[in-house]
């Protein structure tokens, strides 16, 4: 997608249109990227500077704020524990997803079983049910299990979160295998875990790195299991910015900081791999 | 570079089975499906087991020695009663058809620009996802307190020249606020989306359409549209699916409020469960929103079959 | 082959136990280290707030130092997050704190149920600790039946704040015992929106702790109540409605801009950063503000809680820890708590921060001290006398069913207080007259407590 093709519209356009439609493209893009600019902007602020009515646009950069997350301060604690949490159930649970995901993509494309559209159904729909109605049960299970505070109930219930969507997406990345590659290696009597390693996921691996890159995000960024379910041992990062919520003293570019912090693998993954986010989100129909 | 979903390569040939060997050969071809689908099973089926259990128990987190009545419909009817439940019910079909429907059409016309050639558009690109890419928490926040805070948020610093500079958003605009922020996160998915539907479209096609005198707004409607429609479909699809339990944005920017304006039944249920620790209530409420969704997801699944039906067929 | 098949899938399933049961094991041994010599890791909940912010710091330095064998890891929550999360704990024995931040109106339910152990024999046992300095009516407050269940962290009455500089500014003067009227005539005079001052700072966030603490014991003042001994509702009482009226057109006319959003921690930046003249809140709220390193530190005056109809109005809260039934770590949870709430941290705070700004409203050695007297000159005499003087039996003027000024003294409350403070937000947002609000919340209180079987008959 790096090839930037001037359509038929570009060429019929007069100059001036295609300018000012240049220019709206800009600033429309430019109002949704905002947000996020802020965020990171007033987190190099001073307090003094984040808390005006009057926002300065120009002021000292400082990254004390960037440091008094890592290192905690007033009273808050560091931000570190709960990033190791967010990347151990993050990065864990993505790899079950795949794990758990792929020999029943498998199983709902290449070979398929005979009613692998319901099958197929009864993935998606667990995606429907409220995982708000399930909370208190959730929390009772774990209680009786000892998983409280846990990061393995967090890898557990992220994975279920996960696994539909990846099943979906992986299956429509498998129907994109040629058929004739993999009745080859079946001739040739490689068996499931053969065919997967040896012929399949070289061909798809672009699609299961799409895959991995959508589960992380949902993982990533989820607050309503998190916060019901894990306090210390097991609380993710979106647990240490709900301390923000009431606010005390001047605040604006402390909250700032540790929000960009949060949001930052993240920003990062998908900048980096656009290309495979449109892949995975538009379910393996965009190569 | 760009494919589509009808011009995929050849169908793989399900070998037809001798006869002595399909029971075995169909359940081989299962195997692969066990874990996952077990696994679904235990975490996602068990837990609304005993949400329906509870539903019918007078369960009180604050009087664990009261008797639990086992089974009553008293929950059920409590709810049908419960003036704040329809309200909650009207809030969820406002807050997800708004923000969904906002956010496909604004997606759209950003990746009509987007697909054009402009100065900078690898870089535009990777600015537009940004808000799909934030985690929730971290954005709501940011917009409480940076953005729409009615003294030091930038928005009313924008909106001073206009005479707004004093509008309290979050209060007075709470259910607009709330459709901004999750318009907002999911404007950037559509986009991609869109883009991808776009990119799939034949350029003969259009230059054929354009010599026969076809005006912009037409060969957008005879042919860009169609185009895009199954991209759109699945766009609405999941947007829905996670728009419809939005619960970190109203946790953090409104509460729900102010009165219950923005009460959802994500939220409500939540509320019940954990303000008045009506563990009965909030499990009936539950179940009958399961219920309705199930009944939501029948016509809603009959779309996704429409999306994938051309290659689901290739699946046979 | 089913046989061979069933066997895998039995495999599978073999996997997913023996991981759990790894898990298990991994929990196990860290959850019963409490037995073993090595370091205990307490958990405790508390809520958002700059004397908790204070304690964490002090915390390292001051307790582990001294238990060496004891770590202590914080929750810091907002209120309405840390009260779900505490309570759905405790209710269902997830033993995940140790020590919990509660109030008052907790102590009775919760004692009852047994969530929380009684702390009297634990406080007995160690003599430094000095039960009998708590201040009685705090200790009331935290006790059942002559138990204590709670110790307090700090406690608060809620009294008139306000900036002396702008009094000056503009000739007035605070009465020494104002009433409501007069507050709301000084908020006029005070008023300056162009320059972005508002006459009073009030509570409007939604949440019972929130803005209904401050509205309702501007309810009691006026003569209203929640309830009649009979536990009818009298949400719609021409009292009721009068001082709801007061409150939210005071707010609305000379308050801060979007009130719906603010409450304690809000109103004190809005104080340090002189947008307001008045605040009406907690008495705590003065040793932060009043303290070093406020900006307004010795520019604040106090006053009582403005009355109407009644001779005092002041809120009763406290800030208490408790000790979760369901802890597998109690000593260690008792030692915390003990430091926490003793003499020897105050003194220690008073060390490191100074004397104004340490824990108000627990012991009576505070206010013996001349140099807290000295340093909290302004408030703490006035502190202690408001604390004295409230009511919790009978706050208005006429009798009410359960104790409990800023509250209804039931577990129901925290529910349909909620809903009911969200319709008073709305009011204060304008997004509803208050007449409306009233209405809709009359019949959610009397909905409650007749489905709560407290109300019988018609």
């Amino acid at each position: 997608m790096k090839q930037q093709t001037r359509t038929l519209a570009d060429r019929q356009a007069k100059p001036l249109t295609k300018l000012l439609l240049g220019v709206l493209t800009w600033i429309v893009v430019l109002i949704f990227f905002f947000p996020v600019l802020w965020m990171a902007l007033t987190g190099l602020k001073s307090e003094t500077d984040a808390n005006t009515s009057t926002p300065h646009f120009i002021f000292k950069p400082t990254f004390a704020q960037y440091a008094s997350v890592w290192k905690g301060a007033g009273g808050l604690n560091g931000l570190p524990p709960y990033l190791e949490h967010s990347v151990i159930v993050t990065v864990v649970s993505t790899l079950l997803v795949l794990l758990l995901a792929l020999p029943a993509a498998y199983a709902l494309s290449i070979r398929p079983v005979r009613k692998w559209r319901d099958v197929l159904f009864f993935f998606i729909s667990t995606k429907m049910l409220p995982v708000v109605g399930a909370i208190i049960p959730l929390y009772l299970i774990a209680r009786n299990l000892h998983l409280l505070d846990h990061v393995l109930l967090l890898i557990i219930l992220y994975t279920a979160i996960n696994l539909p969507i990846a099943v979906w997406m992986l299956r429509s990345f498998l129907l994109e295998v040629p058929a004739e590659v993999i009745e080859a290696a079946r001739v040739d009597g490689a068996g499931l875990v053969r065919q997967l390693r040896r012929v399949i996921i070289p061909i798809i691996s672009p699609g299961l790195a799409a895959t991995a890159l959508i589960c992380f995000i949902f993982a990533w960024n989820e607050f309503f299991l998190a916060v019901n379910l894990t306090t210390v041992n097991g609380a993710t990062v979106p647990i240490y910015l709900v301390g923000f919520v009431q606010p005390e003293g001047p605040f604006l570019a402390h909250l700032s900081a540790a929000a960009t912090i949060a949001c930052l693998p993240v920003l990062l993954a998908g900048w980096a791999a656009q290309d495979k986010l449109v892949r995975g989100l538009s379910m393996g129909a965009v190569k | 570079m760009v494919n589509v979903v009808d011009s995929a390569p050849p169908v793989p040939k399900v070998r037809t089975a001798r006869p002595g060997r399909r029971r075995s050969e169909s359940w081989i071809r299962r195997v692969p499906l066990v874990p996952a689908l077990v696994f679904m099973f235990i975490v996602t089926q068990l837990p609304f087991v005993l949400t329906l259990w509870y539903s019918f128990q007078r369960y009180n987190l604050n009087f664990p020695t009261a008797p639990r009545d086992f089974p009553t419909f008293w929950n059920y009817a409590q709810i049908f009663g419960d003036h704040i439940f329809r309200t909650a019910v009207l809030n969820t079909v406002l807050l997800t058809a708004v923000p969904v429907i906002a956010s496909v059409v604004i997606g759209v016309g950003i990746a009509l620009l987007l697909n054009r050639y402009v100065f900078g558009r690898g870089f535009l690109r990777t600015l537009i996802i940004s808000p799909f890419l934030v985690m929730p928490t971290a954005a709501a926040l940011v917009w409480k307190f940076t953005i729409l805070d009615t003294t030091f948020g930038v928005l009313n610093f924008f909106l001073r020249p206009f005479g707004l500079g004093n509008t309290n958003w979050i209060g007075q605009h709470s259910q607009l606020t709330i459709i901004a922020f999750l318009t907002w996160m999911w404007t950037p998915f559509m986009v991609l989306l869109s883009l991808a539907g776009l990119q799939s479209q034949g350029e003969d096609q259009l230059e054929a359409a354009r010599v026969d005198g076809a005006g912009s707004w037409r060969i957008f409607r005879a042919l860009t549209l169609p185009q895009l429609r199954p991209y759109i479909e699945l766009g609405v699809l999941l947007g829905s699916i996670y728009i419809v339990q939005a619960f970190d944005g109203i946790y953090i920017i409104t509460a729900g409020g102010p009165s219950t304006d923005t009460t959802n039944l994500p939220y409500y249920i939540y509320q019940t469960a954990f303000q008045a620790y009506d563990i009965g209530r909030a499990s009936a409420m539950a179940v009958i929103v399961v219920i309705a969704t199930i009944l939501i997801a029948t016509v809603a699944l009959r779309l996704i079959s429409s999306i994938f039906s051309e290659e689901g067929m290739r699946g046979r | 082959m089913p046989i061979r098949l069933s066997r895998r899938s039995g495999m599978a399933l073999l996997g997913v136990v023996s991981a759990s049961s790894l898990a298990l094991s991994a929990c196990g041994s860290s959850g019963s280290s409490s037995t073993s010599s090595g370091p205990v890791t307490i958990t405790v909940a508390v809520v958002a707030n700059p004397l908790m912010t204070t304690i964490e710091q002090l915390t390292p330095g001051g307790f582990e130092k001294s238990h060496p064998n004891i770590k202590v890891k914080f929750v810091t929550y907002d209120e309405n997050t840390e009260r779900a999360n505490v309570e759905k704990d405790v209710a269902a024995g997830g033993g995940q704190y140790d020590v919990l931040m509660i109030g008052p109106n907790d102590i009775g339910a919760w004692s009852k149920n047994k969530w929380i152990d009684p702390l009297t024999s634990y406080a007995n046992s160690d003599p430094s600790y000095a039960v009998s300095d708590i201040l009685k009516p705090i200790r009331d407050a935290l006790s059942s039946n002559g138990t204590l269940y709670a110790v307090p962290f700090y406690g608060e009455s809620s009294f008139m704040m306000y900036n002396k500089q702008m009094f000056q500014a503009a000739h007035v003067t605070m009465p020494a015992n104002p009433t409501w009227t007069q507050i709301a005539t000084l908020a006029a005079k005070l008023n300056n929106p162009s320059k972005g001052v508002a006459g009073i700072c009030l509570r409007g966030k939604t949440g019972w702790g929130e803005n209904l603490a401050a509205l309702d014991t501007v309810v009691n003042t006026f003569g209203g109540q929640w309830f009649d001994t009979h536990w009818n509702a009298h949400l719609t009482s021409p009292a009721f409605e009068q001082a709801t009226n007061f409150y939210v057109n005071l707010v609305r006319k000379y308050g801060e801009k979007g009130a719906g959003n603010d409450s304690f921690n809000e109103c004190l930046n809005i104080m340090q950063q002189k947008r307001a003249a008045m605040w009406y809140d907690a008495t705590v709220a003065a040793s932060t503000l009043d303290a070093k390193p406020s900006p307004i530190a010795g520019n604040m005056g106090f006053a009582p809680a403005p009355v109407m109809k009644t001779q005092s109005s002041g809120w009763l809260w406290s800030w208490a820890l408790a000790l979760e039934s369901a802890s597998k770590n109690k000593s260690a949870a008792w030692k915390f708590m003990d430091w926490a709430t003793s003499k020897q941290y105050i003194a220690y705070d008073a060390a490191k921060n100074g004397w104004a700004s340490v824990p108000p409203g627990t012991r009576t050695s505070t206010y013996q001290n001349p140099k807290y007297l000295a340093a909290a000159k302004d408030f703490a005499p006035l502190t202690l006398k408001v604390l004295n003087s409230v009511n919790v039996k009978q706050p208005g003027i006429a009798p009410q069913p359960v104790p409990g000024i800023q509250y209804v003294g039931i577990p129901q409350f925290e529910s349909f207080g909620q809903q009911v403070s969200a319709e008073i937000t709305a009011a204060i947002d304008g997004q509803e007259s208050v007449a409306t609000a009233l209405s809709k919340s009359q019949q959610i209180a009397q909905q409650a407590v007749t489905s709560a079987g407290l109300k019988t008959g018609g």
